[in-house]
Protein backbone atom coordinates (compact mmCIF):
# COMPACT_ATOMS: atom_id res chain seq x y z
CA UNK A 1 0.00 0.00 0.00
CA UNK A 2 1.63 3.64 -0.86
CA UNK A 3 0.91 6.40 0.83
CA UNK A 4 -2.65 8.29 0.41
CA UNK A 5 -3.82 4.61 -1.01
CA UNK A 6 -6.35 2.61 0.89
CA UNK A 7 -7.72 -0.50 -0.02
CA UNK A 8 -11.65 -1.33 0.41
CA UNK A 9 -14.04 -4.06 -0.73
CA UNK A 10 -16.51 -2.75 -3.08
CA UNK A 11 -19.48 -5.50 -3.70
CA UNK A 12 -17.06 -8.11 -3.66
CA UNK A 13 -13.78 -6.95 -5.05
CA UNK A 14 -10.84 -5.33 -3.48
CA UNK A 15 -10.50 -1.73 -4.78
CA UNK A 16 -7.73 0.76 -4.21
CA UNK A 17 -9.13 4.20 -4.14
CA UNK A 18 -7.01 7.83 -2.49
CA UNK A 19 -7.19 8.12 1.07
CA UNK A 20 -10.19 10.50 2.78
CA UNK A 21 -12.59 9.45 -0.25
CA UNK A 22 -16.44 9.75 0.31
CA UNK A 23 -18.43 7.19 -0.82
CA UNK A 24 -20.30 9.76 -2.74
CA UNK A 25 -17.33 9.68 -4.48
CA UNK A 26 -16.90 5.96 -5.12
CA UNK A 27 -20.61 6.24 -6.44
CA UNK A 28 -19.47 9.09 -8.97
CA UNK A 29 -15.86 7.14 -10.20
CA UNK A 30 -18.17 4.23 -11.07
CA UNK A 31 -20.98 6.80 -12.38
CA UNK A 32 -23.52 5.69 -10.44
CA UNK A 33 -26.13 8.10 -9.66
CA UNK A 34 -26.85 8.16 -6.03
CA UNK A 35 -30.76 8.08 -6.91
CA UNK A 36 -31.04 4.20 -8.07
CA UNK A 37 -28.81 2.97 -5.48
CA UNK A 38 -28.56 2.58 -1.72
CA UNK A 39 -24.91 2.09 -0.12
CA UNK A 40 -23.78 -0.41 3.22
CA UNK A 41 -20.47 0.76 4.74
CA UNK A 42 -19.34 -2.35 6.99
CA UNK A 43 -23.05 -3.63 7.46
CA UNK A 44 -24.89 -0.58 8.38
CA UNK A 45 -26.62 1.67 5.62
CA UNK A 46 -25.04 4.78 5.13
CA UNK A 47 -27.89 7.38 4.82
CA UNK A 48 -28.69 8.98 1.77
CA UNK A 49 -27.64 12.76 3.14
CA UNK A 50 -24.86 11.16 4.25
CA UNK A 51 -22.94 9.90 1.52
CA UNK A 52 -20.94 13.24 0.63
CA UNK A 53 -19.25 13.40 4.52
CA UNK A 54 -18.98 9.32 4.81
CA UNK A 55 -15.37 8.46 4.49
CA UNK A 56 -14.12 5.15 3.24
CA UNK A 57 -11.12 3.57 5.82
CA UNK A 58 -8.60 0.95 4.60
CA UNK A 59 -10.85 -2.33 5.08
CA UNK A 60 -14.12 -1.31 4.77
CA UNK A 61 -16.39 -3.23 2.95
CA UNK A 62 -18.92 -1.14 0.78
CA UNK A 63 -22.11 -2.92 -0.60
CA UNK A 64 -23.99 -0.76 -3.33
CA UNK A 65 -27.23 -2.42 -4.02
CA UNK A 66 -30.01 -1.83 -6.67
CA UNK A 67 -33.69 -2.49 -7.17
CA UNK A 68 -34.14 -5.67 -9.85
CA UNK A 69 -36.44 -8.41 -10.76
CA UNK A 70 -37.89 -10.17 -8.31
CA UNK A 71 -41.20 -11.54 -6.86
CA UNK B 1 -63.17 -3.59 -2.31
CA UNK B 2 -59.56 -1.34 -0.91
CA UNK B 3 -57.66 -3.20 1.54
CA UNK B 4 -55.39 -2.13 4.28
CA UNK B 5 -51.83 -3.35 5.44
CA UNK B 6 -50.51 -0.99 8.19
CA UNK B 7 -51.40 2.54 7.37
CA UNK B 8 -50.98 1.67 3.39
CA UNK B 9 -54.52 1.49 1.73
CA UNK B 10 -54.76 -0.64 -1.61
CA UNK B 11 -57.59 -0.96 -4.04
CA UNK B 12 -56.46 -4.18 -5.84
CA UNK B 13 -56.44 -7.64 -3.54
CA UNK B 14 -53.68 -8.32 -6.26
CA UNK B 15 -49.49 -8.24 -5.64
CA UNK B 16 -47.68 -8.79 -8.94
CA UNK B 17 -43.58 -9.72 -9.24
CA UNK B 18 -41.37 -8.15 -11.60
CA UNK B 19 -39.18 -11.46 -12.19
CA UNK B 20 -38.79 -14.62 -14.62
CA UNK B 21 -40.77 -11.80 -17.55
CA UNK B 22 -39.75 -12.21 -21.13
CA UNK B 23 -39.61 -8.67 -21.58
CA UNK B 24 -40.12 -5.42 -19.56
CA UNK B 25 -42.49 -4.35 -22.34
CA UNK B 26 -44.04 -7.08 -21.88
CA UNK B 27 -43.73 -7.10 -17.86
CA UNK B 28 -44.64 -3.36 -17.72
CA UNK B 29 -48.24 -4.57 -20.02
CA UNK B 30 -48.52 -7.14 -17.50
CA UNK B 31 -48.63 -5.21 -14.88
CA UNK B 32 -50.91 -2.82 -15.95
CA UNK B 33 -53.86 -5.75 -17.57
CA UNK B 34 -53.37 -7.34 -13.57
CA UNK B 35 -55.00 -4.38 -12.00
CA UNK B 36 -52.53 -4.62 -9.43
CA UNK B 37 -51.88 -1.59 -7.07
CA UNK B 38 -48.09 -2.81 -5.36
CA UNK B 39 -45.14 -4.10 -7.19
CA UNK B 40 -42.28 -6.56 -6.12
CA UNK B 41 -38.95 -6.31 -6.63
CA UNK B 42 -35.65 -7.66 -5.17
CA UNK B 43 -32.48 -6.04 -4.00
CA UNK B 44 -29.12 -6.58 -5.06
CA UNK B 45 -25.57 -5.78 -5.57
CA UNK B 46 -24.46 -3.86 -8.89
CA UNK B 47 -22.49 -5.07 -11.08
CA UNK B 48 -19.72 -2.26 -10.94
CA UNK B 49 -18.87 -3.26 -15.19
CA UNK B 50 -22.23 -2.07 -15.75
CA UNK B 51 -22.37 1.10 -17.54
CA UNK B 52 -26.18 1.10 -18.43
CA UNK B 53 -27.66 2.70 -15.04
CA UNK B 54 -31.02 1.22 -15.61
CA UNK B 55 -32.75 -0.58 -12.88
CA UNK B 56 -36.12 -1.96 -12.15
CA UNK B 57 -37.27 1.42 -10.97
CA UNK B 58 -36.82 2.53 -14.86
CA UNK B 59 -39.75 0.27 -15.44
CA UNK B 60 -42.44 1.04 -12.83
CA UNK B 61 -44.54 4.13 -12.69
CA UNK B 62 -44.49 5.15 -8.69
CA UNK B 63 -46.86 7.18 -9.06
CA UNK B 64 -49.37 4.35 -9.82
CA UNK B 65 -47.82 1.69 -7.96
CA UNK B 66 -46.76 0.98 -4.46
CA UNK B 67 -43.39 -1.05 -4.22
CA UNK B 68 -42.67 -3.39 -2.15
CA UNK B 69 -39.10 -4.92 -2.12
CA UNK B 70 -38.85 -8.41 -0.84
CA UNK B 71 -35.21 -9.60 1.10
CA UNK B 72 -35.48 -12.76 -1.36
CA UNK B 73 -32.20 -14.90 -1.79
CA UNK B 74 -31.41 -14.54 2.07
CA UNK B 75 -30.82 -17.03 4.19
CA UNK B 76 -30.19 -15.43 7.81
CA UNK B 77 -32.48 -12.87 9.72
CA UNK B 78 -28.79 -10.67 9.79
CA UNK B 79 -28.68 -10.64 5.91
CA UNK B 80 -32.82 -10.03 5.48
CA UNK B 81 -32.43 -7.26 7.97
CA UNK B 82 -29.89 -5.38 6.42
CA UNK B 83 -31.17 -6.35 2.77
CA UNK B 84 -34.54 -4.28 4.45
CA UNK B 85 -32.92 -1.91 5.51
CA UNK B 86 -30.31 -0.77 2.51
CA UNK B 87 -34.25 -1.51 0.61
CA UNK B 88 -35.84 1.25 2.69
CA UNK B 89 -33.35 3.58 1.92
CA UNK B 90 -33.22 3.33 -1.53
CA UNK B 91 -36.45 3.13 -2.16
CA UNK B 92 -38.21 5.45 0.78
CA UNK B 93 -40.66 2.85 1.99
CA UNK B 94 -41.38 1.04 4.94
CA UNK B 95 -42.72 -2.01 3.48
CA UNK B 96 -40.81 -5.17 3.40
CA UNK B 97 -42.01 -8.12 2.02
CA UNK B 98 -39.17 -10.49 4.60
CA UNK B 99 -38.30 -13.79 3.13
CA UNK B 100 -35.73 -15.95 4.45
CA UNK B 101 -34.85 -19.30 3.07
CA UNK B 102 -34.24 -22.01 4.85
CA UNK B 103 -33.56 -24.61 1.98
CA UNK B 104 -32.74 -23.41 -1.62
CA UNK B 105 -34.69 -26.64 -3.21
CA UNK B 106 -37.66 -26.22 -1.76
CA UNK B 107 -37.10 -22.20 -1.32
CA UNK B 108 -39.05 -23.13 2.45
CA UNK B 109 -38.99 -20.35 4.45
CA UNK B 110 -36.70 -20.74 7.49
CA UNK B 111 -39.19 -19.63 10.42
CA UNK B 112 -36.82 -19.42 13.26
CA UNK B 113 -34.91 -16.73 11.51
CA UNK B 114 -38.48 -15.31 9.61
CA UNK B 115 -39.58 -14.55 13.19
CA UNK B 116 -36.02 -12.65 14.30
CA UNK B 117 -35.85 -10.82 11.23
CA UNK B 118 -39.66 -9.75 11.72
CA UNK B 119 -39.33 -8.85 15.59
CA UNK B 120 -35.59 -6.69 14.93
CA UNK B 121 -37.80 -4.97 11.54
CA UNK B 122 -40.74 -3.98 13.02
CA UNK B 123 -38.76 -2.42 15.98
CA UNK B 124 -36.59 -0.70 13.60
CA UNK B 125 -40.16 1.02 12.51
CA UNK B 126 -40.71 -1.49 9.27
CA UNK B 127 -44.37 -2.50 8.44
CA UNK B 128 -43.61 -6.00 7.57
CA UNK B 129 -45.12 -8.42 5.39
CA UNK B 130 -43.68 -12.07 6.21
CA UNK B 131 -43.43 -15.03 3.76
CA UNK B 132 -44.06 -17.96 5.72
CA UNK B 133 -45.50 -21.63 5.46
CA UNK B 134 -48.63 -22.40 5.62
CA UNK B 135 -48.75 -22.76 9.53
CA UNK B 136 -50.77 -21.59 11.87
CA UNK B 137 -48.66 -21.49 14.99
CA UNK B 138 -45.75 -19.66 12.66
CA UNK B 139 -48.25 -17.11 11.56
CA UNK B 140 -49.27 -16.67 14.85
CA UNK B 141 -45.75 -15.89 16.09
CA UNK B 142 -45.12 -12.96 13.51
CA UNK B 143 -48.64 -11.49 14.01
CA UNK B 144 -46.88 -11.43 17.73
CA UNK B 145 -44.34 -9.80 16.92
CA UNK B 146 -45.91 -7.10 15.34
CA UNK B 147 -46.00 -8.40 11.64
CA UNK B 148 -49.15 -5.87 9.84
CA UNK B 149 -49.51 -8.69 7.83
CA UNK B 150 -48.97 -12.75 7.52
CA UNK B 151 -48.51 -14.31 3.88
CA UNK B 152 -48.28 -18.15 3.74
CA UNK B 153 -47.63 -20.03 1.07
CA UNK B 154 -49.98 -21.70 -1.25
CA UNK B 155 -47.38 -24.03 -2.88
CA UNK B 156 -43.72 -24.05 -3.07
CA UNK B 157 -42.36 -20.85 -4.96
CA UNK B 158 -42.53 -20.49 -8.33
CA UNK B 159 -44.40 -24.38 -8.59
CA UNK B 160 -47.54 -23.50 -9.44
CA UNK B 161 -49.36 -26.08 -7.90
CA UNK B 162 -51.87 -23.95 -6.61
CA UNK B 163 -53.41 -24.24 -3.06
CA UNK B 164 -52.21 -27.25 -1.55
CA UNK B 165 -53.43 -26.79 2.26
CA UNK B 166 -56.85 -25.07 1.71
CA UNK B 167 -57.71 -26.55 5.19
CA UNK B 168 -54.45 -24.63 6.92
CA UNK B 169 -54.65 -21.47 5.35
CA UNK B 170 -58.43 -20.88 6.46
CA UNK B 171 -57.21 -21.89 9.63
CA UNK B 172 -54.32 -19.11 8.91
CA UNK B 173 -57.33 -16.70 8.11
CA UNK B 174 -59.58 -17.61 11.00
CA UNK B 175 -56.85 -16.89 13.32
CA UNK B 176 -55.50 -14.00 12.39
CA UNK B 177 -55.90 -10.51 13.29
CA UNK B 178 -53.89 -8.83 10.27
CA UNK B 179 -54.72 -9.50 6.68
CA UNK B 180 -53.65 -12.88 5.72
CA UNK B 181 -51.99 -12.83 2.14
CA UNK B 182 -51.54 -15.71 0.04
CA UNK B 183 -48.15 -15.91 -1.74
CA UNK B 184 -46.44 -18.44 -3.85
CA UNK B 185 -47.62 -21.16 -5.65
CA UNK B 186 -50.63 -19.83 -7.71
CA UNK B 187 -50.31 -21.35 -10.93
CA UNK B 188 -53.71 -19.99 -13.17
CA UNK B 189 -56.60 -18.52 -12.32
CA UNK B 190 -58.69 -20.63 -10.78
CA UNK B 191 -55.89 -21.38 -8.32
CA UNK B 192 -56.30 -17.69 -7.41
CA UNK B 193 -60.09 -17.97 -6.96
CA UNK B 194 -59.72 -20.78 -5.05
CA UNK B 195 -57.64 -18.18 -2.57
CA UNK B 196 -59.48 -15.83 -2.54
CA UNK B 197 -62.56 -17.92 -1.91
CA UNK B 198 -61.12 -19.00 1.43
CA UNK B 199 -61.42 -15.36 2.46
CA UNK B 200 -57.95 -14.30 2.74
CA UNK B 201 -57.27 -10.80 1.99
CA UNK B 202 -54.96 -10.29 -0.92
CA UNK B 203 -52.55 -12.48 -3.39
CA UNK B 204 -49.05 -12.07 -4.39
CA UNK B 205 -47.94 -13.89 -7.68
CA UNK B 206 -44.99 -13.81 -9.89
CA UNK B 207 -44.65 -16.80 -11.96
CA UNK B 208 -47.75 -17.80 -12.48
CA UNK B 209 -48.26 -14.67 -14.76
CA UNK B 210 -44.57 -14.05 -15.57
CA UNK B 211 -44.02 -18.04 -17.17
CA UNK B 212 -47.68 -18.06 -18.45
CA UNK B 213 -47.58 -18.50 -22.55
CA UNK B 214 -49.32 -15.58 -22.73
CA UNK B 215 -48.49 -12.99 -19.82
CA UNK B 216 -50.27 -10.04 -20.49
CA UNK B 217 -53.39 -12.29 -21.34
CA UNK B 218 -52.78 -14.46 -17.94
CA UNK B 219 -52.64 -11.16 -16.19
CA UNK B 220 -56.22 -10.14 -17.21
CA UNK B 221 -57.20 -14.02 -16.07
CA UNK B 222 -55.80 -13.36 -12.39
CA UNK B 223 -57.54 -9.55 -12.18
CA UNK B 224 -60.50 -11.14 -12.92
CA UNK B 225 -59.95 -14.43 -11.10
CA UNK B 226 -59.19 -12.40 -7.49
CA UNK B 227 -62.19 -10.04 -8.09
CA UNK B 228 -64.33 -12.99 -8.60
CA UNK B 229 -63.10 -15.33 -5.65
CA UNK B 230 -63.50 -12.13 -3.36
CA UNK B 231 -67.01 -11.70 -4.29
CA UNK B 232 -67.88 -15.69 -4.10
CA UNK B 233 -66.08 -15.29 -0.73
CA UNK B 234 -68.46 -12.21 0.45
CA UNK B 235 -71.09 -13.61 -1.09
CA UNK B 236 -71.31 -16.72 0.57
CA UNK B 237 -71.21 -20.32 -0.85
CA UNK B 238 -74.19 -22.69 -0.80
CA UNK B 239 -73.90 -26.12 1.13
CA UNK B 240 -72.28 -28.89 -0.43
CA UNK B 241 -74.46 -31.99 -0.79
CA UNK B 242 -73.69 -35.36 -1.74
CA UNK B 243 -77.53 -35.51 -3.19
CA UNK B 244 -78.98 -33.73 -5.97
CA UNK B 245 -81.64 -31.39 -5.52
CA UNK B 246 -83.63 -30.34 -8.54
CA UNK B 247 -83.80 -26.40 -9.70
CA UNK B 248 -87.37 -26.43 -10.90
CA UNK B 249 -91.05 -27.68 -9.49
CA UNK B 250 -91.09 -31.23 -8.82
CA UNK B 251 -95.06 -31.01 -8.91
CA UNK B 252 -97.28 -30.87 -11.49
CA UNK B 253 -95.37 -32.63 -13.71
CA UNK B 254 -97.34 -33.39 -16.94
CA UNK B 255 -98.63 -37.03 -17.21
CA UNK B 256 -97.67 -39.31 -20.03
CA UNK B 257 -99.23 -43.04 -20.30
CA UNK B 258 -96.77 -45.60 -19.22
CA UNK B 259 -96.02 -47.70 -21.94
Amino acid sequence: MSAGVITAIVNGEARELADGTTVAQVLEALQLPASGVAVAKNDRVVRRVALASERVENGDRIEIIKAVAGG
Amino acid sequence: MTFKIGTHEFASRLIVGTGKYPSMEIMQAAHDASGASMITVAIRRINLDDRSGKTMLDFIDRKRYAILPNTAGCYTAKEAVLTAQLARELLETDLIKLEVIGDSRTLYPDTRETIAAAEELVKDGFTVLPYIADDPTACKHLEEVGCAAVMPLAAPIGSGLGVCNPYSIRIIKELATVPVIVDAGVGTASDAAIAMELGVDALLMNTGIAAAADPVAMATAMRHAVIAGRLAFEAGRMERRLYASASSPIQNLIAAPKT
